[in-house]
């Protein structure tokens, strides 16, 4: 088993991504550290267009996250509605 | 193997050949577990230099600093010439005793092991 | 009202249907590089980019972290930023960020143009396209930021004419332009892959972090808005490598051998940054050990899990490499403190408090081999005699790196490997990298090697004073020595006393 991760910058959008995030995939680590915040688990990490927006209170396009996003671990996917990561294997 | 190059035949200027140091050749000198100095230094000299102004030269001015360079006893010092066990003849040129461009010699000073014994 | 398009179908459009078709044109003259590196492409079609990214969501996105960017550039401008760094020794890891860093920015933006012209499919144009832009947008950025450090610090003046000359800038120079000499996909294994995927994280992530931690906060945006195009820069790399493996198991073979070449040269290269984590960040966010564990083998290692099923293996001397975390900051920080008279940044002895975290985070190493290199300087200084290295040290061809590095069984013993090819001998600082010159000899005889350069009357001289001042534009006196008594230092001091 190999851990996805992504880190976002820590700042008021991500914030509600971060929440988004645990909501979705509950066996996150999510990791604290200075001006970033760092998500990993294993296998595969999933964000929901649909529960990013509501947290955040507004309409929310998935490419948005590139705007906070610092870095990321696994294979992409993206479409409209979400943006996953996984590991083959 | 020769380079993958788009370039048929492809060949690269040799950038340290000996012709484009004006007479002279580079030697390396290194002092085995005195790591204090991060590197062995590298030395142009004219390939007629002999081995006592070497060491009178070149390897005094950089390595006396240690604090175990006085304790050097040169008899028992044991070198390597570019990795083969070599025994220098202190008034012969290098280029005649086979010390040539960008050979490395390394020496080894039994009983010294560096500040604190540490290999420093 | 026409419907709307998804990402998937605006994306599709962008890069299927829009390309020429070459119906009454040679293809192969319009893609010269192609070929020659003996990687096979069946369908180029078989690209895609997971993000899908479209021109005008890549002008839209970018804008928008432009505009955050220089709002914060302005602000810590406005407010003196740089009264709010945690001590001045920090800037000094930021000299080397504009000097060794920034210009190799620049060589990526021009290294993605040129093979975003080259390959023979739309959907990597695009994506080397855009990569480029973004390469080109993080040398302008960087060079704003540091431009603040510039009125107020010495040693930033010169970046660009530096990281030509100076004698330790060959090694991230001559790295960059060994990738671009190669072909466009070495050039994409190699920086879009190996660099980007692994290794640029070690730099734009922890440390990015620890600059946050030492109060920069014009660093800590910029690297933080540059590794946000990484993310799409990685999974650039990371599509390449397995289109590449999927178009032709021939590809296989071919493109292990540069996975072995460019993770021995990018963790050579990285040897660097290694220093700068350990000894230059006065407030500690993790050790280099700690990032390399995190960063290399914990997401390098997954990554290699994942295309083992194309049977690629992990880098060779992968064994060498992880032995290496324990030493290599140690190594290189003591690398400049001794020939610190040479550099164009300050060094310095580590505080008391800074060696008792060393050894915390170094347990197996550090009283044992390097403490005592510390405790000499340290005794040295004391007695008035700052120890600077009294001569150039021997060079290794490869990487350029001065021959530092020990024996990873034996971290007393210097590593020495040669080999002589037409009868001249070359010297190297480890087994990974002679295999890389004896791969292609005929490209690394070229290496100009600063240490030799100055021998050939090449670079001014003859006094060391003489290159520093003349070839290499430093002002001597100022931007090198000990940080102990510069003028960095003295106004540090007055801008403190004087708040």
């Amino acid at each position: 088993m190999s851990k996805v991760y992504i880190a976002l910058q820590d700042n008021d959008e991500s914030r509600f991504i971060v929440e988004a995030i645990e909501e979705d995939n509950p066996q996150a680590t999510i990791i604290y550290m200075p001006a970033m915040i760092r998500i990993e688990q294993n296998d595969h990490l999933v964000i929901n267009r649909e529960t990013v927006e509501e947290k955040i209170g507004r309409d929310w396009n998935v490419q948005e996250l590139h705007i906070n996003l610092i870095t990321l671990g696994g294979n992409v996917d993206e479409d409209d509605d979400r943006l996953s990561l996984h590991w083959n294997q | 193997m020769p380079i993958k190059a788009i370039t048929p035949e492809y060949s690269g200027e040799v950038l340290d050949k000996k012709e484009n140091f004006h007479g002279n050749q580079v030697v390396y000198v290194g002092w085995d577990d005195h790591l204090m100095f991060c590197a062995a230094f590298a030395y142009l000299v004219s390939p007629t230099l002999t081995f006592r102004a070497l060491i009178d030269e070149c390897i005094h001015s950089s390595f006396s600093v240690h604090p175990e360079f006085n304790a050097i006893d040169w008899h028992s010092a044991e070198w390597l010439l570019d990795g083969q066990p070599f025994i220098p003849q202190l008034d012969v040129p290098l280029e005649s005793q086979g010390i040539d461009h960008k050979s490395l010699l390394r020496f080894y000073t039994p009983g010294l092991t560096g500040f604190k014994g540490a290999g420093v | 009202m026409a419907k709307k398009l998804n990402i998937k179908d605006k994306y599709r459009l962008l890069t299927r249907d829009l390309d020429w078709a070459y119906s009454y044109a040679d293809r192969s003259k319009a893609f010269p590089f192609e070929e020659f590196e003996g990687i096979k492409i069946t369908d180029w079609s078989k690209w895609e980019d997971p993000f899908r990214l479209t021109m005008d969501a890549y002008w839209k996105y970018q804008a928008e972290k432009e505009k955050k960017l220089y709002a914060i550039f302005d602000a810590f401008s406005q407010n003196n930023g740089h009264l709010n760094i945690s001590d001045p020794r920090y800037v000094n890891a930021i000299k080397i960020f504009l000097t060794g860093v920034s210009p190799l920015e620049y060589q990526a933006y021009q290294g993605f143009a040129h093979v975003g012209r080259q390959f023979g499919g739309v959907g990597a144009r695009v994506a080397c396209q855009m990569q480029s832009l973004d390469e080109l947008r993080h040398v302008q950025t960087q060079i704003h930021a540091m431009s603040h450090y510039n009125k107020f610090f010495d040693g930033f003046q010169d970046f660009s004419h530096m990281h030509d000359r100076v004698w330790y800038l060959s090694v991230p120079k001559s790295f960059f332009n060994d990738a671009r000499a190669a072909g466009p996909f070495e050039f994409m294994i190699a920086i879009g892959f190996s660099f980007e995927y692994v290794l640029t994280n070690l730099l734009f992530v922890p440390f990015m972090s620890g600059a946050a931690h030492n109060g920069d906060m014009a660093t800590v945006t910029f690297g933080f808005s540059a590794q946000s195009d990484e993310a799409r820069h990685m999974t650039l790399g990371l599509e390449i490598i397995k289109f590449l493996l999927e178009q032709h198991e021939d590809n296989v073979p071919i493109v292990q051998k540069w996975i072995d070449k460019w993770f021995w040269r990018g963790t050579r290269l990285l040897t660097i940054v290694a220093m700068m984590m350990d000894y230059m960040l006065p407030n500690k966010v993790m050790s280099w050990k700690e990032a390399w564990e995190v960063y290399f083998e914990e997401a390098g290692g997954a990554l290699f899990k994942d295309l083992a099923r194309y049977g690629i293996e992990m880098p060779k001397y992968a064994d060498v490499i992880e032995k290496e975390k324990d030493h290599v900051s140690h190594q290189a920080w003591w690398t400049f403190y001794t020939l610190g008279h040479a550099a164009g940044f300050h060094t310095w002895i580590p505080t008391d408090q800074e060696l008792d975290w060393l050894s915390e985070k170094y347990p197996d190493t550090f009283d044992k081999y390097y403490r005592p290199r510390w405790e000499l300087a340290k005794k040295m200084a004391d007695e008035g005699n700052r120890f600077y290295s009294p001569g150039l040290p021997q060079l290794c061809t490869t990487c350029q790196i001065p021959m530092i590095f020990t024996e990873m069984d034996d971290p007393t013993k210097t590593c020495y490997r040669d080999h002589v090819h037409n009868g001249e001998r070359y010297h190297f600082c480890s087994d990974g990298c002679k295999d890389i010159f004896c791969d292609e000899p005929e490209k690394y005889v070229q290496s100009w090697l600063p240490v030799h350069q100055i021998f050939q009357g090449n670079c001014g001289g003859p006094d060391v004073a003489d290159i520093l001042s003349d070839f290499y534009k430093m002002n001597v006196g100022a931007d090198n020595l000990d940080i102990e008594g510069s003028p960095d230092l003295e106004r540090w001091k007055k801008w403190q006393n004087a708040s």
